[in-house]
């Protein structure tokens, strides 16, 4: 497929509880873009998620992804389509070894035998997890847990990749590791983040959401100038534009690219 | 002392010694889980004042370990962990039945201690078996047996599941309870209520993981259907394994191994 396109339109949801999670939610993503979804704690970023691959339906609104409007119909080419990683990697590795767990997916796609071993290694080896095939799942460090599930992921040949907070709870480098190899990923990207500076490193458009709503929706580097509206959003500069803590030289600056 | 934390550690042993390569772990699944369900009926189906003819099933667990190169001391801790709960089980057998059964010179054993050693030693043996089965097969592997045996794919699931997922529940249940016993300094905190509230929250929180694993699930295409690559072959091979054990373990029921082997001694030495 060549039309990589995430496309949402009016997008409502309300809760049972009555709680409106999104409200007016628009936006279009384009193939190959790198688009950081951010915002404070209960703006709405992983309801938004949620919807991208059919888990919740929207209360009003439209998603398409690629060629396909969102449907029950279209259900199993959307989710084949979206590759979407969880926050927790234990949610998303459930089965008894990497494995079994990478060849989850490809397996409930109806690959067997060598196909299915090679997708599986292809995956594995993409991530450089290779070696922890054998592995179960709860023997296995934070930082080889999430490559592990990106690669259950990746399996699945997506053509667009959703990471929520993909580098929470992640030391510095392996943090580093999963951002150089985030980096290299041709597939059109979304995430959500509170680590801006990664933000800053990997995406260069983002979409602040404030109370369910689109509240800005560009360049990052222009957004992240824009103090008072990082401000109203109860964000912040990332660390990396921030002034040097001893001199309290370069406050302001752009990041070096 | 043991906590819970530790007894699951060693579970993960366990489940590194199925990662082996022996003849006896090479072996289509579902002959070993046969076998050892054969040899735990035998066992069971002894009569309570039993206890010579349940010695010579100890050669099942023997061989197996030997076999396999397992390391025999470590099971056997794991097994010992669990003989208190078959004394506690048969605790009260000397005290009810005084019935004078074996007369060893001046001492007379009555059937309650017999049938007290015959629940330990019969504790011993299944325990062994099962354990020796799960290192020999893992877990996983086990369950699939079960499936492909009989056994409704719903509950092989469950099982999977709940293997996959008692590590991650067990340590949100002990960080739970830390953080509860820091906070209680050394009293009894508020007691019983507490834990019904920390409880109530892991089964809240369990839910929840539940969902987002589903979600999981669904996201990577799954309908309803596991699919699993094991390459099933019941051959010559695991033919013999079943009916050689089997065949012994029926033996052994008919007659009793024990009291052939001392007639031959006394015979001999008559």
């Amino acid at each position: 497929m060549s039309h990589h396109i995430v496309e949402v339109k009016g997008l409502r949801h309300v809760y049972p509880d009555g709680t409106t999670a999104l409200n007016e939610v628009s936006f279009r993503i384009t193939h190959g873009e790198s688009v950081a979804i951010i915002g404070a704690n209960g703006a709405g970023k992983s309801t938004l998620l949620l919807h991208l691959n059919g888990y919740l339906w929207p209360s009003a609104g439209e998603i398409r992804i690629g060629d396909f409007a969102l449907s029950k119909g279209t259900l199993p080419e959307v989710r084949r389509t979206v590759g979407m990683v969880f926050q927790d990697p234990d949610d998303q590795l459930f089965m008894p070894t990497v494995f079994d767990d990478v060849a989850f997916g490809p397996m409930n796609l109806g690959l067997s035998g060598a196909e299915l071993e090679s997708c599986v290694a292809a995956a594995l080896e993409r991530v450089g997890a290779g070696h922890l095939a054998k592995k179960a799942p709860y023997h296995l460090s934070g930082g080889e847990k999430r490559r592990v599930a990106i690669a259950t992921v990746l399996s699945m040949s997506p053509d667009i990749l959703v990471l929520d907070e993909p580098t929470n709870g992640l030391d510095p480098y392996a943090r580093r590791q999963l951002i150089g190899l985030l980096r290299d990923f041709r597939h059109t990207k979304i995430f959500t983040s509170h680590d801006l500076d990664m933000v800053l490193e990997l995406c260069e458009r983002t979409i602040v959401l404030e109370g369910g709503k689109v509240r800005a929706d560009g360049a990052t580097l222009d957004i992240f100038r824009d103090e008072a509206l990082l401000a109203e959003c109860r964000l912040e500069k990332p660390l990396s534009m921030q002034g040097c803590p001893v001199c309290g030289r370069g406050t302001g600056s752009a990041y070096p690219r | 002392m043991v906590s819970i934390d530790g007894a699951l550690l060693d579970f993960k042993q366990l489940e590194r010694l199925a990662a082996g390569d022996s003849v006896l772990h090479r072996l289509d699944p579902r002959a070993k889980v046969l076998a050892t369900l054969a040899f735990i009926v035998s066992v069971v189906s002894y009569g309570r004042y039993e206890l010579s003819a349940l010695i010579p099933f100890f050669i099942f667990p023997a061989v197996l370990i030997g076999a396999a190169d397992l390391p025999a001391g470590y099971l056997l801790k794991k097994i010992a962990l669990v003989c208190p709960f078959a004394l506690l089980v048969g605790i009260g057998n000397p005290v009810f039945d005084r019935a004078v059964l074996m007369q060893l010179g001046p001492l007379e054993i009555s059937g309650g201690w017999i049938s007290l050693a015959s629940i330990v030693v019969r504790a011993a043996l299944t325990v062994s078996a099962a354990l020796i089965l799960v290192a020999l097969t893992g877990f996983p592997a086990i369950c699939r047996a079960l499936e492909r045996l009989g056994m409704p794919a719903p509950f092989a699931v469950q099982l999977l599941f709940l293997y996959r997922y008692i590590f991650v529940l067990t340590e949100e249940g002990t960080r739970a309870s830390s953080a509860r016993e820091l906070r209680s300094c050394g009293k009894k905190g508020r007691g019983m209520a507490s834990y019904a509230s920390l409880l109530g929250h892991l089964l809240l929180r369990t839910w929840q993981r539940a969902e987002r694993i589903h979600m999981a699930m669904l996201a990577r295409g799954f309908s309803g259907v596991f699919h699993s690559r094991t390459k099933w072959h019941f051959g010559p091979a695991e033919l013999f394994y079943l009916v050689g054990w089997s065949a012994l373990f029926l033996a052994l029921r008919l007659c009793n191994g024990s009291e052939l082997v001392g007639a031959l001694v006394t015979g001999v030495f008559r």
